[in-house]
């Protein structure tokens, strides 16, 4: 075993295998990039080495600065984690050069799998199932025709240049098929001026299960299925293990699959056979196609182990320190059923955008794994993958892990930002997926209903007045004290009034619109009108969260900050971090309101800030290709006259 | 020690007493409420209408979240004034701003546009009092047009009238008890000294205004014709004259202004008492209601109250074989130590010398000292004159007034006559006094005191050689009975300020602690006591 290893990465996979090192008396070397200075991997690692700026490109994507970063401080291998420099074999082989031990596969391993169309006519050679389709030269109408008919209909014809569905035709019938062709080149040629097309099998019912893998170079063992098909825009929202509705029949094939693919190559290390099933009779061994092979630990690896007892991190730390495999496939056992839901700094309701923010408050629940890289204070920086945790739970049956994450994401309060917390509990209490009737779209067909955005009731409400009275810890003794006639004060939150009046320690009665909430504190817990509100107050600066059922926020205004709400009329503010791009106005203009300002790009997208009010420009504040803050002012019209 | 009850809740006696306290405080409620609604549901609307906060929210809004609100005179003025000025249009009362225990003094301008009766003068000095008395920080929350006009013979003049507000200003400032002015309506005249008087004013855009003469009367004077914004506006005042320092948007920004600023005084209580984490009676203050017999004639164990008002329901009683009709000993109310001095029964020679004994022990000790008030006199009679019972009331009633202690009285019962002085009645200064609905009080008994001008007139009757039927003496005792009713009834009494407020007896407990903490602001003086007559 190594004395000593450095984590090439960042947030919650470096935590998780500084936890596993731990665990096995191995030292460890963090690296942390300028904005991660701080950052919680930083803190656990018994070293940590600076190795550039916030962007990736200058800190964890710099093979030569970690490289650079192991040797001074005598680690001897470098475990890669995933994302960033997991997967690429220049990487490996410089880190070989320099006389370290790359914890992973071989770099030939990486690239025999990172050329998708190599890597499946690799597999098929080896005997691994894989979409059929014709990805040939030969665009002849008649040959594709033929291409189709030996496929199997239906069949999907798709611009080779093509995405996001343009020159993409799905056909049915064999007669179908030249109208479809000629229309998707016409389309494709429009569109990417290249009319090619390939023929691929339509898979009905389409779902994501993948196979857990480990070799040790000669000998691969695998360690069951995921399923990912809770997928949205084929970002992975909700993964389980084992697959719901899997047959052990299905379970073996797909298994020696996934082995023959890894002992092709001469896999080490864990990693991760995907395939695409199609769901739509039940799961049937003749209905798997491999899709690509992750040569690395993944983002869902906790669920596998969380089946199979077996922690994947301490595998890969004795293979890759020259340990055989020791586990026979028959020693490895799947034990109950496991979930985990990423929790992520998204705003849902804008689409998923990545959000940002300080976690002025940060829980999670008891009874549950949550692998995390950051703590309560920490900021999720517009730099990097604005995940705050992944959520695991584990139970005897699928019905029972699934209430347990339930649970789990009812007890789980993040404030200072948005997160995608409502979303994944709406999604844990779906019916179809309750049912384990999955597929990769199901999230977007009812993506209406899963990210409605649940209206608070009284209760919460109520809560959420308290809290903004400042009486969620219900008071002191003597609390709301009144010889006669109690005080009460009115509290605007976001969308509605109400009149609190504090009748005692630990009693308050809230009238919002008529309706009275009677609250009471009973051991710790908030009650309202009798029913327990089965939901928490949290305060952050300037916002009073519930969490409970969902998680709702309501924003505070400090009576003593009126400068800014005065400005606010007449000044367009950066939503968020962000680079201006362009601005359109200039100093003296008229503007309409909805008139577009100026446009900034944050978070790989672009924004376009427009006129909140008719008016005219008074003063452009920056200039484009200027890097700047949330908060920050871009243009100024004149103030309104009276 | 702790005491122990014998109360039976569960017998007639005890449910006739508490449907009858439970109807004298349904009374009291009543006003009290009638007097927290201000000057009614048209004048609260269009106050509002004008962007104002209503003035109880403003003082909730003032005060830290669930703040205690001790309300001093909240039916004052009660039947005053054809029922013109409920709370004798002002809010008075001490609360907590960031921990602070602050007193709030808030003109109600729904209630006559907030102008000053003279039962408002009244009520704003006895705040200003209790304020410099227990140094607590005060908070004007103006929004009046000053003196009211046709009673201005009862505001202007005399000592204890509307100058002396200003007065007392300026000595608190002088004694560091900080003054603070939030301007959210008119301050005219003399009012404008007010904010101009307080260490800090703030003032509210648009709203709040400050002058010495107003619009119409400038008009009238030298004929400049002005707005009131441009008269004494805020922005006026906090930029051109400097009389005000802050400017607000609005109420709510006005008193977060405040809040601010009683945050920066820099200032903590003193060391005085050795507290204790409070803990509850032992036995339920519900009880009081049922144990406190109705009709005030009726003897009851004074200790039965006690045992529902202090820590644990532990009282160490001193000299409890000696003088029995008071009862005296050491306590902890809200975890704050108290020597308590009870009556219970009519006061004897030997009550008195003890009494002065106790309130000499707690002086030497600087604990505060609590009355439970409940006395109908000195015991009369030739016995008693001859044993000299004045010169023992005379220790009593020395020891009383010249204490340095906080003395805090609770009015439990009846208050006649001499025993008033001796339990620290209203002229012996005690930093509060609070009364339960079935107090009563007055100089005699109004059966006595009928009595009593009976016998003179009887006496002139026949002396004069004519005579005077039972019928005819019940005809003549019947208005002077009357009358005392009325004036006795605590709603009389705390409509004229004799006392800061009647309370749910309830109660007790919290009002004693709230009192105990507000008086504890300022430091216990050592005492010099006058000469006992020995």
């Amino acid at each position: 075993m190594f004395s000593k290893i450095l984590i090439a990465n960042r947030g919650e996979i470096a935590a998780r295998v500084i936890d596993s090192c731990r665990k096995l008396g191995v030292a460890t070397v963090a690296v942390y990039s300028d904005a991660d200075a701080t950052a919680r991997h930083v803190a656990m690692a018994d070293e940590a080495v600076h190795v550039g700026g916030p962007r990736p490109a200058d800190s964890y994507l710099r093979g030569d600065a970690i490289i650079a970063a192991a040797l001074a401080t005598g680690a001897e291998a470098i475990h890669p984690g995933y994302g960033f420099l997991s997967e690429n074999p220049d990487f490996v082989d410089a880190v070989e050069k320099a006389g370290l031990v790359f914890i992973g596969p071989s770099s030939a391993a990486i690239r025999a799998m990172g050329l998708k169309d190599a890597a499946k006519a690799l597999m098929e050679k080896a005997g691994v199932p894989v979409v059929p389709g014709y990805h040939g030269d030969n665009q002849d109408p008649e040959h594709l025709a033929g291409a189709a008919d030996a496929i199997g209909y239906p069949v999907l014809i798709k611009a080779v240049a093509g995405g996001g569905g343009k020159g993409m035709r799905l056909v049915e019938r064999a007669k179908d098929f030249a109208d479809a062709l000629e229309s998707a080149r016409g389309e494709a040629q429009t569109a990417f001026g290249n009319p090619a097309v390939l023929i691929e099998k339509y898979i009905e019912k389409p779902r994501h299960i993948e196979v857990q893998v480990f070799g040790d170079g000669t000998r691969a063992v695998h360690l069951f299925e995921r399923d990912c098909s809770l997928q949205r825009r084929h970002q992975k929202v909700i993964e389980e293990a084992p697959a719901p509705g899997m047959t052990e029949e299905m379970r073996q094939a797909m298994g020696q699959a996934a082995v023959r693919a890894a002992e092709a190559i001469g896999y080490k290390g864990a990693g991760t056979v995907e395939f695409i099933v199609d769901g739509s009779e039940g799961l049937r061994p003749d209905r798997f196609w491999f899709m690509e092979m992750n040569t690395r630990l993944q983002v869902e690896h906790p669920v596998t182990e969380a089946i199979t007892g077996i922690d994947l991190v301490e595998w890969q730390l004795r293979v890759a320190s020259g340990e055989p495999l020791t586990s026979r496939q028959e020693d490895i056992r799947l034990a109950g059923h496991a979930f985990e839901a990423r929790l992520y700094a998204e705003d849902v309701p804008a689409g998923f955008l990545p959000a940002t923010g300080t976690l002025s408050h940060l829980h999670f629940p008891d009874g549950a794994r949550a692998d995390t890289g950051v703590r309560p204070g920490d900021t999720i920086s517009p730099w990097y993958d604005p995940m705050i945790a992944k959520i695991i739970v584990h139970g005897p049956t699928r019905a029972i892990a699934l209430s347990k994450l339930t649970a789990a994401l009812e007890d789980t309060e993040v404030a200072g930002s948005v997160t995608n917390l409502s979303f994944l509990a709406a999604l844990a209490r779906h019916e179809g997926f309750r049912a384990g009737d999955v597929d990769t779209g199901l999230i977007a067909r009812d993506l209406a209903a899963l990210t409605a955005a649940a209206a608070p009731g009284l209760a919460v409400q109520a809560l959420a007045a308290l809290g903004a009275a400042g009486l969620a810890d219900g008071g002191a003794a003597m609390a709301g004290f009144a010889l006669w006639a109690p005080l009460r004060r009115t509290v605007t939150l976001d969308g509605f009034d109400a009149v609190v009046e504090a009748l005692g320690p630990g009693r308050a009665r809230v009238t919002i619109e008529g309706d009275v909430a009677d609250c009471a504190l009973h051991s710790g817990a908030w009650w309202v009108n009798g029913r327990p509100a089965g939901a928490r107050i949290v305060l952050t600066p300037g916002t009073v969260s519930i969490f409970g059922p969902g998680a709702w926020h309501f924003g505070l205004t400090d009576p003593l900050d009126r400068q800014s709400a005065d400005a606010g009329g007449g000044l367009t503010l950066s939503p968020m971090p962000g680079l201006v791009k362009a601005v359109f106005v200039t100093a003296g203009q008229a503007v309409a309101a909805g008139d577009r300002l100026a446009v900034l790009e944050a978070m790989k997208m672009e924004h376009t800030l427009t006129a909140a009010r008719d008016g005219t420009v008074a003063e452009v504040l920056v200039a484009a290709g200027t890097q700047v803050e949330a908060g920050a002012a871009l243009v100024r019209l004149e103030e309104e006259e009276a | 020690m702790r005491l122990t009850s014998s109360v039976l809740s569960t017998s007639d006696t005890f449910r006739a007493n508490r449907a009858a306290h439970e109807a004298m405080l349904a009374t009291i409620a009543e006003a009290a409420q009638r007097a927290a609604a201000g000057g009614g549901e048209k004048s609260l609307a269009r106050h509002v209408a004008r962007g104002k906060m209503p003035p109880r929210e403003r003082v909730a809004n003032l005060l830290d979240a669930g703040s205690p609100f001790l309300e001093v005179g909240a039916t004052a003025a009660h039947g005053m004034y054809d029922g013109d000025a409920p709370a004798a249009g002002v809010i008075a009362g001490i609360g907590r701003v960031h921990g602070q225990e602050v007193m709030v003094v808030a003109n109600d301008a729904t209630v006559k546009g907030g102008t000053y009766y003279p039962m408002t003068v009244k009520k704003h000095l006895r705040a200003q009092e209790i304020a410099e008395e227990n140094r607590l920080p005060c908070v004007y929350l103006v929004d009046s047009g000053g003196a009211n006009l046709p009673n201005q013979d009862e505001v202007f003049p005399d000592r204890d009238h509307f100058g002396r507000i200003f007065y007392n200003q300026a000595r608190m400032s002088s004694k560091g008890i900080p003054q603070i002015a939030v301007v959210m309506g008119s301050c005219t005249a003399g009012g404008a000294y007010v904010p101009a008087m307080s260490d800090v004013s703030i003032i509210v855009k648009e709203q709040g205004t400050i002058f010495l003469a107003g619009p119409p009367l400038v008009k009238a004077a030298t004929g400049e014709v002005v707005s009131a914004e441009d008269l004494g506006g805020g922005d006026v005042h906090t930029r051109l004259s400097g009389v005000a320092d802050y400017l607000a948007e609005d109420d709510a920004h006005a008193l977060a202004l405040a809040r601010r600023a009683i945050g920066n005084l820099n200032r903590a209580k003193p060391a005085t008492v050795q507290w204790q984490s409070p803990e509850a009676p032992a036995y339920d203050p519900e009880e009081i209601l049922g144990l406190v017999p109705a009709d005030l004639r009726t003897p009851y164990d004074i200790r039965e109250v006690i045992a529902r008002v202090v820590d644990g329901s532990r009282f160490d009683e001193f000299k409890p074989r000696f003088g029995e009709t008071l009862v005296t000993g050491f306590a902890h109310v809200e975890g704050c130590p108290v020597g308590i001095v009870a009556n219970n029964g009519v006061l004897f020679s030997e009550s008195a010398i003890k009494g002065a004994h106790f309130v000499e022990l707690c002086s030497q000790r600087g604990i505060p000292l609590v009355f439970l008030q409940n006395i109908t006199g000195f015991m009369v009679g030739r016995k008693y004159e001859n044993e000299g019972i004045a010169r023992h009331g005379a220790k009593m009633v020395t020891a009383v007034a010249t204490t340095n202690v906080p003395k805090i009285t609770m009015l439990v019962g009846g208050s006649f006559g001499a025993g008033n002085y001796g339990m620290a009645g209203r002229a012996y200064s005690p930093r509060f006094l609070w009364t339960w609905p079935n107090s009563r009080i007055s100089v005699m008994g109004g059966e006595q005191a009928a009595g009593v001008l009976a016998t003179v007139k009887r006496d002139g009757i026949e002396r004069a050689g004519g005579t005077w039927s039972p019928e005819e003496e019940a005809e003549f005792k019947r208005p002077t009975i009357e009358m005392f009713e009325e004036q006795s009834h605590p709603l009389y009494a705390s409509a004229r300020l004799w006392d800061d407020g009647i309370i749910d007896p309830r109660k007790t407990r919290e009002v004693l602690g709230l009192s105990l903490s507000a008086a504890l602001n300022a430091p216990i003086e050592p005492t010099r006591f006058g000469v006992f007559r020995m």
